[in-house]
């Protein structure tokens, strides 16, 4: 333990030299660029940058990169608050609030809760991978199909159940999502599912085809309908907003404590990022008094999601380098980078290449620190974008995402989806079909099913190995809890009323 | 006579590649814009490493006046980036590396297209398969293997692979005829999952790529049995206590009959010029003298057969017929 | 669509008669679900489902709700309520259309030329600008773009004749 902390103040020392320091900055920012234009995303825009990083030595190479993630990270966040646009798949769930937020003028709010948000989950699980990573490392090796498949199954659970809409219409949506998230290679049997011959359908329907559409296009043409403006330019631009949101935040300290907890949890048993930002926003919503309000730009529908996914995002980076598993796509390519420095990852790498991993490390800590002054710094700069009169700034971001679907697959068939996803997304808000189920069962709907039919594969067909060890059975458990979270709570609610006497509130 | 046609030609591109490498005439074809390389798969594979590393080396080394694009397009087992090349004819700036979803993608899909429909311009090396098992096991070496599959009823024990109907599976079949005995096959969305699930014991072995295992073999937590070539593997330093690749046994050697190399190579669309292929056919061969290439194929224990011209071309049509073969007798062939 | 005429004067079509076509559109969507799932197979084979089960039994859930919902509209909702008045529906068609213009000159004339025009089209149109700044914004936007994905980034993306004139 002591060895361990003299290598990080060892690795802060290799971090804080000039260069690799410059680096940093370097790679925070084209991070920032990186996640805030679609299409470019935290995965490939390491990808594209990859090859810039092969003329210096790996520990440079690696802080630059993990920079880049962590400013990928951070600007995922800008596009879904300011335009409802998210660029990754766990920015989703943070457009539920924080989209409305910017809508009511409270953008730099939003903002700055996300980012804020985002560094407390990071640096958490920072913390953790530094106190506990031989220990936590192993923790991936337990999860199996089955295991991963019940962590998909928790994630939906806690997110559907309670939904305003009519319940039908919340089935169709979302069952429509897990219809269209099939369309193409089916992993397991290596069949083509629903493509009728069309090579256009081989890819499939991604996310971020449905989400620009859904979220971005049918945005813009609510934003028509209703006359000419997006209703956050309304907002004043304060500089001190920064500080005044810092004064709320500290309530929400148990919130944050448990997505933190969430977030790592889904980091490391590398189910990643996604399920993390969604369960972490469905249990808050659960949970929280003002959980009614959420979706209506309440502040905590902002922390949870964030907090969460950047605590899983960060904590991803472990079972990467202790096993060589990535927990995430962008993780995944900075494994190949790993692998091209002549780095190999795994569970050696702790103890051949120390400079490297206590670089990496201690790269993650003051790489989050120095992203979360540059991009608080940017907050009014941000949400100024929203005073740009909005037909300029609509054609724009039609263009960026055009451009953005563009570059899921390199295919213009996309970008006509992503305009028939608009005017489908505009019809389905106005006749009240929720759209979040449909993007939740688009993002983990076939992840979902591989590893179900992987599961039943091993077992023979057997549905029983959902239950066959402490830990699946926990996880299953736990989803089902929370699948009828509402009929217990209002079970429960309806006893202690029963008990006092009165009518059990609404 | 085809065998001189085949020197011949053979020749004429190394002269244009030397010749280019030397003075780069005014005859000789360049590039006059980007070069992309398409990969048929998704970012973080092996293909997309090795694209990446070759994008990085000319970058580095300036072997290119133009730069090197990669771009992935990975939908419908890599269908889709075979499809795009296709329909580029004449394009002389693209390429696509290949790995063999250039013959199991149309034949398991029915995808319309052939690796006939591309231009061949090199094999830059080849893919080993290597048997791993958990070193938990008490197999030590495929032979114990093999008897414990013999004993035990159909579908007991577990291969974990790459993809569906891809080569992890058709491997796995081959096995299955040597053993007489069905295995149940997973398949895993990457190689590096697979050998993690391997670790984790999740399934009871894997036909991982050296790459994709070594660090959990140096970890001591795998244990190779024997590899799918017709000869050991030529690296000799160690690697795992006091072994190194060349002390892997064929497979061959343990009584499992079955070969099995991947090609990684690339293509360029259909109706290029010879210059054209020529020039790039000089461009990998540069890239392959570098050290980081060198340190690559290192790494990756690849075997390092380089082809180009007709040589390449009778290879790839053989490796279609194998895979053929194999497929059919799978019955992994789509219906057509 | 049912015509309608609201309590503030505005006409337009009904609420529910958007309803009962969203219903449908997901049903038609449902049935080529279900044709193609059975194309691949519905069954629960030796090793668990087989690739069309899932695809097959959403399908048949998304059918279902969208019966379910189609009789709801049917049953409960009036046909008075407005979805939207012309004019409001006019400016959504004045968005949809030039856009569907824009993708489908984008395989053509490459995505700079054709963003260069849409922006163009929509501050002239809607934001009435002079033509001096709809030019210098709808050139800068598009090359701007350019340089931060063909240059900087390496991204390629759908280019047109005026590219390749350029060189690219």
């Amino acid at each position: 333990m002591l060895q361990d902390i003299a290598n990080l103040f060892h690795g802060f020392a290799v971090v804080a030299q000039p260069f690799n320091f410059l680096l940093m900055v370097v790679g925070i920012v084209l991070g920032v660029i990186v996640g805030v234009l679609p299409g470019l995303g935290g995965a490939n825009g390491i990808a594209i940058l990859l090859p810039l990083t092969f003329s210096m030595s790996p520990t440079s190479a690696i802080i630059m990169l993990s920079c880049i993630y962590w400013g990928a990270l951070f600007g995922g966040a800008i596009t879904s608050i300011l335009f409802n646009i998210p660029g990754e798949p766990w920015s989703v769930a943070t457009t539920f609030d924080g989209y409305p937020m910017g809508q009511k003028g409270k953008a730099g709010e939003a903002l700055t809760a996300a980012f804020t948000s985002s560094f407390v989950g990071a640096l958490f699980a920072v913390i953790v991978i530094t106190l506990v990573a031989p220990l936590v490392a192993n923790f991936a090796l337990r999860f199996g199909p089955p295991e991963i498949f019940s962590v998909y199954f928790l994630a939906f659970c806690s997110f559907v159940g309670l939904s305003k809409e009519p319940p039908f219409k919340t089935i169709a949506s979302m069952m429509l999502g897990f219809g269209l998230g099939a369309v193409g290679l089916d992993q397991v049997t290596g069949q083509l599912r629903m493509t009728f011959g069309f090579p256009e359908m081989l890819n499939g329907f991604d996310f971020l085809i449905a989400v620009i559409g859904l979220f971005g296009i049918g945005e813009i043409l609510l934003t028509m309908e209703e006359g000419l403006s997006f209703r956050g330019t309304a907002a004043k631009l304060n500089p001190k907003v920064v500080f005044q949101t810092w004064k709320i935040l500290p309530k929400f300290w148990l919130l944050s404590l448990r997505s933190c907890l969430i977030g790592c949890w889904m980091g490391i048993s590398p189910a990643g990022a996604t399920p993390a930002s969604f369960m972490s926003y469905g249990i808050a919503k659960r949970i929280s008094k003002r959980g009614h309000l959420f979706g209506t730009g309440e502040i905590e529908g902002v922390v949870a999601p964030e907090t969460a996914a950047h605590a899983a995002g960060t904590s991803a980076l472990l079972p990467m380098i202790s096993l060589g598993v990535p927990g995430s796509p962008t993780a995944a390519v900075l494994l190949g980078g790993l692998l091209i420095w002549g780095l190999q990852p795994g569970p050696l790498l702790f103890v051949e290449q120390k400079d490297f991993v206590w670089g990496l490390i201690a790269s993650m800590y003051m790489g989050n620190i120095v992203g979360l002054l540059i991009v608080l710094t940017c907050v009014p700069l941000f949400a100024s974008i929203l005073k740009i009169p909005f037909s300029v700034i609509a054609p724009i971001i039609m263009v960026f995402c055009a451009i953005g679907a563009y570059t899921v697959h390199n295919n213009t068939f996309d970008v006509v989806m992503m305009v028939v996803f608009g005017i489908a997304g505009y019809f389905m808000k106005k006749t009240n079909y929720p759209l979040a189920p449909m993007v939740l069962a688009i993002v983990l709907g076939d992840k979902a099913e591989e590893a179900f039919r992987q599961s039943l594969l091993a077992s023979q067909g057997s549905l029983s190995v959902f239950w066959s060890n402490g830990l699946v059975s926990t996880i299953m458990t736990l989803g089902l809890i929370a699948l009828f979270w509402s009929q217990i709570q209002s079970g429960w609610n309806r006893l202690r009323a029963a008990h006092k006497g009165l009518r059990p509130a609404e | 006579m085809p065998s001189f046609a085949r020197s011949l030609s053979l020749g004429v591109a190394i002269c244009f590649g030397s010749a280019a490498a030397l003075t780069a005439p005014a005859h000789a074809w360049e590039p006059t814009h980007p070069i992309e390389i398409v990969v048929p798969a998704g970012t973080g594979g092996g293909a997309d490493q090795m694209a990446r590393a070759v994008q990085g080396i000319v970058t580095k080394h300036k072997l290119s006046k133009q730069s090197v694009v990669v771009i992935n397009k990975s939908g419908g087992a890599g269908g889709e980036g075979f499809l795009d090349v296709k329909n580029s004819k004449g394009d002389a700036h693209k390429l696509i590396i290949t790995l063999s979803n250039l013959f199991t993608t149309p034949l398991a899909t029915g995808i319309p297209f052939n690796w006939k429909d591309l231009t061949p311009v090199a094999m830059m090396a080849l893919d080993e398969f290597i048997l791993w098992v958990n070193a938990d096991e008490p197999y030590k070496t495929a032979k114990d293997y093999i008897a414990a599959i013999k004993a035990g009823p159909d579908g007991k024990f577990k291969m974990g692979g790459t993809g569906s109907k891809q080569e992890d599976q058709i491997i796995t079949v081959a096995l299955e005829k040597v053993t007489g005995k069905k295995m149940t096959y997973i398949p895993y969305k990457g190689g590096g999952t697979v050998a993690v699930q391997l670790v984790g014991n999740h399934i009871n072995s894997s036909v991982n790529n050296p790459i994709e295992a070594v660090a959990h073999w140096r970890a001591g937590k795998l244990r190779p049995l024997c590899v799918f070539d017709s000869k050991r593997l030529d690296y000799h330093d160690k690697i795992a206590g006091n072994m190194s690749w060349n002390d892997i046994p064929t497979c061959k050697s343990q009584g499992i009959d079955v070969e099995y190399l991947m090609l990684r190579g690339f293509f360029m669309p259909p109706g290029v010029s010879k210059d054209e292929v020529a020039y790039y056919v000089d461009l990998m061969k540069k890239v392959r003298e570098t050290p980081e290439w060198k340190k690559l194929m290192n790494d990756g224990a690849f075997n390092q057969t380089f082809m180009s011209g007709d040589q390449f071309v009778k290879w790839v049509a053989d490796a279609e017929k194998l895979h053929e073969g194999l497929m059919k007798s799978a019955g992994f062939l789509a219906k057509k | 669509m049912s015509e309608s005429v609201n309590e503030a004067g505005g006409a337009g079509p009904s609420h529910r008669g958007v309803e009962i076509g969203v219903a449908v559109a997901m049903a038609i969507l449902a049935l080529i679900g279900i044709y193609g799932s059975l194309q691949n197979g519905v069954g629960w084979g030796p090793d668990g489902p087989r690739a069309g089960f899932f695809p097959f039994y959403v399908a048949l859930i998304v059918l279902i709700s969208c019966v379910v919902n189609l009789a709801t509209v049917v049953r409960r909702m009036d046909g008075t309520k407005l979805f939207a008045e012309w004019g409001q529906l006019r400016q959504v068609f004045s968005v949809i259309v030039p856009t569907a213009i824009y993708v489908g000159l984008v395989p053509y004339t490459g995505i700079y030329v054709a963003s260069a025009l849409l922006i163009a089209v929509f501050m002239r149109w809607f934001g009435r600008y002079s033509w001096l700044v709809v030019a210098l914004i709808a050139i800068l936007v598009p090359i701007l773009t350019f340089l931060t994905f063909e240059i900087w980034f390496l991204v390629p993306l759908p280019k047109g004749p005026l590219e390749n004139w350029l060189g690219y």
